[in-house]
């Protein structure tokens, strides 16, 4: 199952601890977690569900292409970082 | 007793209480290192709210029912989510990218004693909220946001408008009155379910002159109101001084202000219509102390005559920009309260005829407010 990892900036916030969740596309991903923790989805989404300016997120590594629908996809095996950007400050 | 001061800053939200000795005594009492937009003391049950304006994960509310010793993250105002991006690129074009989001929260009012719970937001990018349930829910107000000058507003600071005045008639609860930088002065006599445009009078430089006098394109930085007598408003606007007497059905612009008629601030005493204070600062596209020098301005008159207030106030190599909501008067009308964007804290206890400087070290201040008990 694709593994999720969250910025321990959070951490200040809410508690943020690494999940398994099932999902082909980012954007199941982090449903699959929002459900647990309904309180994170406005941390790294913004109204409308896009990500969040100054939040990236990282498949394997490489920067998610689709802000907005979050539709990159997702390996059984992927590692997910949602970290902050610096340019947020 | 009086009245604790309450600071929003760039780094956290302080208090101030007033010590037997006349001291100002500081404490920080939520929200360390996080920028603080705006914050709140409901008068009707002593619940505090403070916004909180975070660089990388957005918007966020939070309340206490016990005088800021512990705090509750509770839902933050936010628009109706429009469906997800369908997953064939070529049916995008239904999906609308710039479908809006709450950026910040700037400005947060109680409602009337008639409605218990009921509260105000407003936002950039220029939407304007409404709780009935002390913030545990919030809905758009979509009869403003769906009015159709709003598309004409403009950022004033900000990429996009935003509402940072709100007055709610201590009368006429329904009776709402709120300041858009940049899209003028609206109001609702229905609870807000229909808006007027009320800014007639005043004037915009920044426009080709044959839009100067339009009411959607003013720029009022900062809209407050006489708590005994409503009807007197003041406005701190971009390019000048304006007042109402009429409820805003009219502005007239205050030419005499000294030295300088620019900022973002103005406080307008609780009782006494015609004494409001000012934070001027050198016009436009200078933004700082005239000369170098701080000082407030106040007027007690109505406008005709302006006093420069600068005993105890920084009068050379002084930087400070007071921000629009960093300039407060209590409910004696006595007490001031300035703060500024360097992180100095001033109080006068006399009406603004000597200034205190309480800190020098406080994080950029964003908002100065006394507490409503």
């Amino acid at each position: 199952m694709p593994r999720i990892h969250f910025t321990r900036q959070l951490e200040r916030f809410l508690a943020v601890p690494a999940a398994e969740v099932e999902g082909s596309t980012v954007r199941e991903a982090l449903d699959a977690v929002f459900a647990d923790n309904p309180r994170l989805r406005g941390y790294v989404l913004d109204d409308q569900g896009r990500l969040r300016k100054h939040v990236n997120i990282f498949v394997g590594g490489q920067m998610v292409d689709d802000r907005e629908g979050l539709s990159d996809t997702v390996s059984s095996d992927a590692e997910i970082h949602v970290m902050q950007a610096l340019s947020g400050g | 007793m009086t009245a604790p001061l309450y600071v929003s800053t760039r780094k956290g939200l302080f208090r101030l209480r007033r010590s037997a000795w006349g001291t100002w005594e500081i404490q920080c009492i939520g929200f360390l290192a996080e920028p603080v937009s705006m914050m709140l003391e409901d008068a009707r049950d002593g619940a505090l709210y403070a916004a909180l304006h975070l660089g990388h994960f957005g918007a966020k509310l939070h309340r206490s029912r016990d005088a800021g010793r512990t705090w509750t993250e509770i839902a933050t105002p936010a628009f109706p989510n429009q469906p997800a991006p369908p997953a064939d690129p070529a049916a995008r074009p239904a999906y609308n990218p710039e479908a809006p989001s709450v950026q910040m929260i700037w400005s947060l009012e109680a409602g009337g004693a008639d409605e218990p719970g009921a509260l105000w937001a407003g936002t950039i990018p220029g939407a304007l909220f409404r709780s009935g349930d002390g913030g545990d829910s919030w809905s758009l107000n979509q009869a403003l946001w769906d009015r159709p000058e709003r598309k004409a507003w403009l950022g004033g600071g900000y990429d996009l408008p935003g509402i940072h005045s709100i007055l709610v008639h201590p009368r006429e609860s329904r009776r709402v009155t709120v300041g858009v930088s940049i899209g003028g002065v609206w109001v609702t006599a229905d609870g807000g379910a229909s808006w007027h445009l009320r800014s007639d009078g005043m004037r915009a430089e920044y426009m080709p002159p044959e839009l100067a006098h339009e009411g959607n394109v003013q720029d009022p930085h900062r809209l407050v109101a006489c708590r005994a007598r409503p009807d007197h408003l003041w406005a701190q606007h971009h390019n000048g001084i304006f007042r109402s007497v009429d409820g805003s059905a009219s502005w007239t612009e205050i030419t005499t202000a000294q030295p300088s008629g620019f900022g973002f601030a103005v406080a307008v005493h609780p009782t006494d219509p015609d004494t409001a204070w000012f934070a001027p600062a050198q016009k436009d596209e200078k933004r700082v102390p005239v000369e170098g020098k701080v000082v407030a301005s106040r007027t007690r008159d109505g406008g005709r005559t302006f006093e420069v207030l600068r005993r105890g106030l920084p009068q050379e190599h002084a930087y400070d920009l007071v921000y629009r909501h960093a300039l407060d008067v209590n409910a004696s009308g006595e007490i001031l309260a300035m703060g500024s964007t360097t992180g100095n804290l001033w109080i006068s206890e006399n009406g603004g005829d000597v200034w205190d400087c309480v800190s020098h070290y406080l994080p950029p201040i964003y908002a100065v407010r006394f507490g409503a008990i």
